[in-house]
């Protein structure tokens, strides 16, 4: 072992350093804030002090900032490389929007303080909702949801909200008709609210066959059609003036995933379409940064039809002056605490000034452009089932067919980019191709790296069929292929210390 | 534009090799007429200097909390945030990063959540915890539907001192989803009878603690009374600070507990992003909504960590998931963990004993205005007149004096009630400001 090999006396490899919980780096006594102690007196706690120990552990600032430099040296972010991941637009986070969401006029405001100490805040938010509306051609906008599928919830909560006002014949309406190519969050919007959802098949070609769909729609009872466009497969629903004209003589509303959005933004309102009701994903097309799962930010724009149902608090202007809406007898509720996520408002517009209409323009068209360059150069050597129904939108879709005999898999693919230094894109989605590989590039990459890429995914799948062992994949990574199947069996979901139970 | 490094010169050879004529040729299965053949009538893109130039005019015309003596709270409050955690949060390792779903090159993600759920079933006294949800108020109305499935029941009998916004965000599920919300009247002294209100009907009981006016109290009868009828109890806790110097709610038998963790380590930030917290017993596991992180081994037999219990989630469950959920707050997360992690056992009783010391300093200076007979850091003041009006009055002499009550429940007949939360930031001169103020 020692001298020849290259196994190290502390197993760590150079930056690739093992790092213990906080838990078991407790050492009573030390401390990362100094607080003083309260002045001692009676207290007016009502009996209700707290007894014993928290059993947090206790760390000086110096061991708290290496511990978590550590553990960000075990992630990969925008800012590593390439996140191709389909349907979440991972592209580049401007640390300008940084630094203004935490000018103390933004971040240090209570939501509650007097509107007369706020009104830079609300015209804030004016501001972002008159660019959402110039964007998409769409006269509504609420700002409060948290996030895209919070924003699914108060779209499709309008739509029943609308066809309740519309009278008892309405209220019978409960199905949703629902791709077998949409994101998961849309049935199980649809379903969180009483809907029932009804699976539309994707034609072959990618898309929603018109046909199909308004025979759907003319079996009656329509609440609504949840589609995204451009789809998941990667393509634009062309026959989309024929799906909006038939759920609406059909009676029912038209909701637009607007997750793929940035293929789009600056080109298309969405409102020329036929949408009644659309979430804007802030952390996906306007860059506010995914922060490892959240927060995200999912404002709805909404057609004149549903615009009335908006949730509160709205923002109104009266004699000059912004103030908050918090009641309206057509709102169809509130969504969340407080006004929506203004951190993220900030950084969207800051986003979206930076770009203007011309630089939101040439966002999607890169985006899209950058897309079909990955596909072009990729579809020899990986199967890309819809290359032929038209030009890839901001996605390239392939798939493992035609990996079939070399007993690799897409996961294995997936897993080996990232012993290349690669995030992986989205596999396994969307649910109609089998072994789905979703690759979105987004408009803030140079030609090299995609040209990187290119070359990577061409070498893999040259090993691929050399028969090289992917399927041990990654080697390189700070933990090889964990065990999921044991993570779920004996769920593990918080540390304990020796002898507790 | 600075953001965008495809040069022209990349976009012809790239047009060439993708055997398209120009960019626009890509939108060809746009409908004709849908497709803008100019840019939207906005303004067109700016440099660094402008943008930050006009970003900062409007946030100048908000007055910033430091500014001046500040007192407001009822669900979003001001506590200092060491420098160590924005600097932390703002790697790009973290900031950049995705969902944990490739857990090989996300274990710094994976690894922080784990320690997070940890620290949220120590501070909240529960056994399980999720890896976060949007606010507060969601995780209440989410924390209501899963006692709904736990139980099979779909009433929920909920406290008349509970935050409206929360009340407000359960009873809009409650409209579409289609179980019954019921709210009793706010009674800002406390002394609500919420146990007579639970029936064999009721799912569960959704109180407040500290609630919105500032009361504790010992929620233990409540839970023997709702779990006598099958009922669970949901604990909300708005100012999360106040479990370092409080019982926790797992110690009086709350069943599943709901929380703003805002407090730690985050902003006010005009409201949001805020932090939802989410523990409850280990035996409803597999009803909690959100994103869980496991512990496990890679195929070294190293110890990792993955998002698991997945099958609850709509991306594999779709129409049948327990929630649509699907972002959680990641980043508020890591800001909760790290300041938390700074505070430590010490620092955080430390830091609640100076709130609970500063809200008694100034309880005693207002004597028997004080509404609230035991509270944490924030309690009600009966005032001689309209509180909204004096809170307006005070902002123009440099002093935000709370939240009004009626901004919260108009039209309760609790005009003259202010609502006034002292953390450590509030200093001797502006306890001494305020009380001569509001005396």
């Amino acid at each position: 072992m020692t001298g020849l090999s290259r196994d190290t006396v502390s197993g760590d490899l150079g930056l690739r350093i093992e790092e213990p919980l906080i838990f078991e780096q407790d050492s009573p006594g030390a401390v990362g804030v100094d607080w003083p102690e309260a002045e001692a007196g009676p207290d007016r706690l009502g009996g209700l002090a707290r007894s014993g120990p928290i059993g947090l552990p206790s760390l000086a600032e110096p061991t708290v900032v290496r511990h978590y430099t550590r553990l960000s040296q075990k992630n990969y972010g925008i800012d590593t490389g390439l996140f191709p991941l389909g349907s979440c637009t991972m592209k580049h986070n401007p640390r300008l929007n940084e630094r203004m969401a935490r000018l103390p006029g933004f971040a240090d405001v209570h939501p509650l303080q007097p509107e007369s100490t706020v009104q830079g805040a609300l015209t804030l938010c004016r501001e972002l909702q008159r660019w959402l509306t110039v964007l998409t051609g769409m006269p509504g906008v609420a700002l409060t949801p948290g996030a895209g599928a919070h924003g699914e919830l108060c779209g499709m909560m309008a739509v029943r909200a609308a066809l309740d006002a519309g009278g008892a014949a309405n209220a019978a309406r409960r199905r949703v008709l629902v791709p077998d190519s949409a994101h998961g969050t849309n049935p199980a919007t649809a379903a969180a609210l009483g809907f029932e959802v009804v699976s539309v098949p994707e034609d072959g070609r990618g898309r929603v066959d018109p046909d199909r769909f308004e025979a759907l729609a003319g079996e009656g009872g329509v609440a609504a059609v949840m589609l995204t466009n451009p789809n998941t497969c990667g393509v634009f629903e062309n026959d989309i003036r024929r799906i909006a004209d038939a759920v609406h003589d059909a009676g029912g509303y038209f909701y637009c995933d607007g997750a793929n959005f940035n293929a789009i933004v600056g080109r298309v309102r969405p409102g020329d379409l036929g949408v009644d009701a659309m979430h804007i994903n802030l952390h996906k097309t306007f860059s506010t940064p995914h922060g490892g799962g959240g927060p995200g930010s999912g404002p709805v724009v909404f057609s004149e039809a549903l615009a009335p149902f908006a949730p509160v608090p709205r923002i109104v202007e009266e004699d000059g002056v912004l103030r908050l809406e918090e009641a309206n007898g057509r709102a169809l509720g509130r969504m969340k605490a407080f006004h929506g996520q203004m951190g993220m408002f900030v950084r969207a517009l800051a986003y979206m000034m930076s770009h203007g209409a011309d630089g939101l323009r040439q966002v999607s068209g890169d985006a899209v452009l950058n897309a079909n360059y990955l596909l072009r150069k990729l579809e020899d050597l990986y199967s890309a089932p819809f290359a032929d129904s038209g030009p890839a939108m901001h996605e390239a879709l392939f798939d493992d067919r035609s990996l079939r005999d070399t007993g690799v898999s897409t996961l294995d693919i997936a897993k080996a980019m990232i012993d290349e230094g690669l995030h992986p894109m989205t596999v396994y989605f969307p649910l109609v191709v089998h072994g789905a590989m979703l690759v979105e590039p987004t408009e803030t990459e140079t030609r090299a790296s995609l040209d990187r890429f290119v070359a990577i995914m061409r070498g893999l799948a040259d090993r691929a069929k050399a028969g090289a062992p992917l399927t041990e994949a990654p080697h390189h990574a700070p933990r090889r292929r964990l065990d999921e199947t044991q993570a779920a069996r004996k769920p593990v979901l918080r540390w304990r210390g020796a002898g507790e139970e | 534009m600075r953001y965008l490094p495809i040069t022209s010169a990349d976009r012809s050879e790239m047009l060439r090799a993708v055997g398209a004529p120009s960019v626009e040729a890509l939108f060809a299965d746009v409908p004709e007429d849908a497709l803008l053949a100019e840019p939207v009538d906005l303004p067109h893109h700016a440099g660094e200097f402008e943008v930050e130039r006009q970003l900062s005019r409007l946030a100048a015309r908000n007055r910033a909390a430091g500014a001046g003596p500040f007192f407001c709270g009822a669900g979003s409050y001001r506590h200092h945030i060491p420098a160590a955690v924005d600097y932390l949060i703002q790697r790009g390792e973290f900031l950049t990063s995705y969902t944990p779903y490739q857990p090989e090159i996300a274990q710094g993600t994976l690894q922080y959540l784990f320690e997070f759920q940890t620290q949220v079933c120590l501070l909240t006294g529960m056994e399980v915890a999720n890896a976060s949800m949007y606010d507060g108020a969601t995780a209440a109305a989410e924390a209501v539907t899963m006692a709904n499935r736990v139980t099979r029941r779909s009433k929920a009998a909920v406290s008349g001192n509970l935050h409206p916004h929360y009340r407000d965000t359960a009873a809009t599920l409650a409209r579409f989803q289609g179980f019954a919300l019921e709210a009793g009247p706010p009674m800002p002294a406390g002394g609500e009878d919420l146990a007579s209100r639970i029936d064999g009907e009721t799912s569960c009981v959704v109180v407040q603690y500290p609630d919105l006016f500032g009361n504790i109290a010992d929620l233990s009868a409540l839970a023997e009374a709702a779990h006598a009828k099958g009922a669970l109890l949901v604990v909300v806790v708005t100012e999360i600070v106040a479990l370092g110097a409080l019982r926790p709610p797992g110690a009086m038998g709350a069943d599943i507990v709901a929380a703003e963790g805002q407090s730690i380590g985050n902003a006010m930030g005009f409201g949001g992003p805020h932090l939802g917290l989410f523990a409850a017993r280990a035996r409803h596991m597999r009803q909690m909504p959100g994103r869980l992180c496991g512990e496990t081994v890679d195929a070294d037999g190293r110890r990792g960590y993955v998002l698991t219990l997945a099958t609850r989630e709509q991306h594999i469950r779709r129409e049948r998931a327990t929630s649509n959920i699907c972002t959680n707050s990641g980043l508020c997360a890591l800001a909760f963990t790290i300041h938390l992690t700074l505070l430590g056992e010490t620092g955080l009783k430390r830091l609640a004993a100076l709130n609970h010391a500063g809200a008694v300093s100034l309880a005693d200076r207002l004597g028997g205005r004080v509404v609230t007979p035991a509270f944490f850091n924030e309690f009600a003041v009966r005032l001689d007149g309209d509180a909204a009006e004096a809170v307006e009055r005070l902002a123009g002499e440099g002093i935000l004096a709370g939240v009004p009550v009626s901004r919260l429940h108009p039209g309760a007949g609790l005009n003259d009630l202010l609502l006034v939360a002292v953390t450590e930031t509030a200093e001797e001169e502006d306890l001494a400001a305020l009380a001569e103020a509001l005396a």
